[in-house]
This record gives C-alpha cells, structure tokens and sequence, in this order.
C-alpha cells in the first residue's frame, strides 16, 4: 500500500465564528503516519478548525491542502480517503448499530468484519438495538465503529473519548497506533491524553481567545 | 453511485418506516383540509364540484409543506447530514436520493388517496383519473422545490414559517397548472395541455434543483 505520499496541510488559516476571530495565522502539516492533537480551552476554536479542515466550513482566509491541491478542487480524492466523527455521531436513531455500520459500509463501497469491531467496542450485545436506546457512551463507540472500519487514511474525530471509559479509552489509543503503524493520518481534537505514541504526536496548542 | 443513490433511499424509507407516525400526519392532515371544505362551505354539490379540484391541490401543497419541515432537519441535528456532505460520492446524488425517498412516502400516498376525496367532492368518477395523473405529474415538483428550502432552512429554529414563506411562492406554477388540469378533468375535458407543463415543470426541478439543494446544505452547514 502506497501511502507515503498523503498529506494534509494548511497555510495562514484565519477562523472566524460569526463576527469573532478565533483563531488567525494557523500554519501546519499533517502526514503519513502522524498524528495531531488539537488542544486548548472551551470556545477557542477546536472545533472550528475540525471541521474547516475536512471541508465542512470555510476559512476566513488561507488555504487548505490535500495531495498538495486546494481541497474544494480536490474533494473526491479527500472524500475518499477521509473518515469524521463529529460532535454528533452521525448514526440515525432509528436504525440499529449495525444497519447504521452497513450504511456507512456500502457507500464506502466497502466490505468490514462488522463482529471483530463491535467486538472490540463491546458493542455485540447491542448492535441490533436502535441507537437511540443506547447509553452515550454506546452511540460515541458506535460512531467511533464506523470511522475505525472505513478503511481510510485520514481520520479526523472531534473528542474522540468524550463519554467512553476507561477500557475503551484504551482501546482506542492501540487502534490509532495501529492506524498509524500502517501509515494512516489522525487528527483529533481532545482534552484527554491523546494515548498516541508520542513519537507520531504534534500537539498544537490553540491559544484562548483573549489570551 | 447507482448503489450509493439506492442505499440513501432504502436507510431513508426504512427509517420512514419505523417512525410510521410522522408518515402518517401529512395524509391525515390532507383528509382533514379536504373534510374541512364540506363543512364550511355547506352541502351544495354544485359549489363542491366547483372548488373540489382546487381544494385536493391546495390540501396536497400544504400537506407536503408540512413534511417539508423534517426533510433535513433530524440529519442536520444527528450528524447524518455531514456525513452525507463528506461522502465521497457526489452530494447532489445522495441528496436527491433522500428527496426521491420522501416523495414515495408523502408525495406518492397523497396520489394514491386522491380519488376517495374526488368522490367526497361529488365529482363524476370519470374525473379519477386525470386527478390522479395531475398530482402523480406535479407532486414531484413540489417535493424537489421543498428539498431546497428544507436544506436552506435546515439548521434555523422555527423554520417552518420561514419555509412556507420561502417556498409557496415558488409553488404557485405548479398549483396553477395542477388545479387547472384537476378542473379541466372534473368537467371532462382533455387535460394534456396542463399535464404536459406539469411534467415539464416536474422534469426542471428535477435537473435544478438537486445542485440547489446540495449547495443550500454546505451552506447550512458552514
């Protein structure tokens, strides 16, 4: 697998929430097996950041890159290769964990081992409820469920470890070693210890605003 | 991008499906507009001929409008939609999907019941069919304008004011020629005339309006 070539990047963001700057002259790079942990208080523009960087928002300013091409010009191959867990969770209440899981799979194009994952989420037993019935914690590994089985490169989670014990804390920090093992990129925005190999890790410290 | 499309339309009905009571309101509510008339207007089977072509294609607009409300809404609030956006497989496809899905759930009964409240009008039983083929050529326009401005008021509370707003106006073709045809059929006269414009219009709005709506979800994303 020929992966040493993907690459995200960005130049001279400037994040702005309605008429509030958050954030200005952001520059970085993430590539193949690195990991980047967004850090910094409530309200400083984590989020903000996530989302502009995968495409959902616009920057104010600056550029963002994929492969090296704008990414509203590149947005199949970044689609393609890009998995996102939101603050929501993405999953639709009235389908259970796996009908949710199958969905994301066949647009995908893709074919998972759903039980391995569930497995290792502990999920089994509930993977036939609707997901609306699960507790929070259950949805978050659900989401998580589908980013980890997407079989992309780049995985970009919004507090990742929000509502998951400690077990599964865990278990996440040996997936995306995993991942990154294999030459996946991470990005992530989290208030917990990242539990990625500090080797692969940048942290990028967002300042408050008014700081 | 044909089984991606097919999928986003089976996850949509399924889900339809199991929340059987939001399918089930905008046809109660076109038999209540439709009963209504009777009631107010008094029993003279003349006047009721008169208005009822009218009446079945105003009572089937707001029906729709009325589902209009939930089209995006619950994906926007579970983050389905964002995944949508992020899908690799172009928006506009998988958006259309969804608008294709909710016309088979709200558009599609509204045609099928149409000929019971023909009858409840008091109009000839020849009129069936041509009330039939007007809704069954115009629905689908209405279901395709309102996925616009269900994705453009997606993300705003107290939207459905603002959708009626926004899209009865933009509806006013398709009632005119809808009701006019219904009309037309009631007093057994030809009706391609208006059929054919309903199709048109129908044919437009489906070649325009997917970009449209997928446009109108980034923006309500951003």
């Amino acid at each position: 697998m020929d992966t040493a070539s993907y690459r995200l990047e960005w130049r001279e963001l400037a994040l702005w929430r309605g008429d509030r700057c958050l954030q200005s002259g952001l520059n970085g790079q993430l590539e193949a097996g690195q990991a980047l942990t967004v850090r910094g208080p409530n309200g400083c523009g984590k989020t903000t950041l996530i989302r502009t960087l995968c495409g959902l928002s616009q920057p104010e300013t600056g550029e963002i890159l994929w492969q090296g091409i704008a990414i509203h010009r590149n947005r199949p191959d970044l689609h393609a290769n890009l998995a996102y867990a939101g603050h929501s969770n993405g999953l639709k209440g009235d389908l259970s964990t796996r009908e949710n899981l199958r969905f994301a799979a066949v647009l995908r194009g893709r074919h998972t081992n759903q039980n391995e994952l569930l497995h290792g989420l502990r999920l089994t037993d509930c993977a036939d409820l609707p997901t609306r019935n699960l507790s929070a914690g259950q949805r978050r590994r659900a989401a998580l469920a589908r980013v980890l089985g997407s079989g992309a490169q780049l995985w970009i989670l919004d507090e990742p470890f929000t509502n998951l014990d400690a077990a599964g804390i865990e278990w996440l920090g040996i997936r995306f070693n995993h991942h990154l093992s294999l030459g996946g990129l991470l990005l992530m925005a989290a208030h917990q210890a990242s539990q990625v190999d500090p080797d692969r890790e940048t942290v990028l410290d967002l300042p408050g605003i008014n700081a | 991008m044909i089984r991606a499309f097919f999928m986003v339309m089976r996850r949509e009905l399924t889900v339809a499906v199991r929340r059987w009571s939001d399918l089930v309101m905008p046809l109660v509510f076109f038999i209540i507009v439709c009963t209504l008339f009777p009631l107010a207007v008094g029993q003279d089977i003349e006047i009721l001929n008169d208005i009822g072509p009218g009446a079945i294609w105003v009572a089937a607009l707001l029906a729709t409008l009325l589902s209009l409300n939930t089209l995006f809404r619950d994906d926007f609030e579970d983050g389905s939609l964002e995944q949508l956006v992020l899908d690799k497989e172009p928006l506009t496809f998988l958006l259309l999907a969804k608008t294709v899905a909710h016309w088979l759930v709200t558009g599609l009964p509204l045609v099928v019941l149409s000929p019971v409240l023909v009858l409840a009008f008091g109009m000839p039983v020849t009129a069936i069919p041509g009330v039939v083929l007007t809704l069954l050529a115009g629905t689908p326009a209405l279901s395709l304008l309102g996925s616009v401005g269900a994705a453009l008021t997606a993300g705003l509370r107290q939207a459905s004011g603002l959708l009626a707003l926004l899209l009865l106006p933009l509806t006013i073709p398709v009632l005119i020629f809808g009701a006019r045809a219904a009309d037309m059929a009631a007093s057994g006269e030809s009706i391609v005339g208006p059929l054919y414009m309903l199709g048109g219009i129908s044919m437009l709005a489906l070649t325009l309006t997917p970009f449209a709506t997928a446009a109108a979800v980034r923006v309500s994303l951003d």
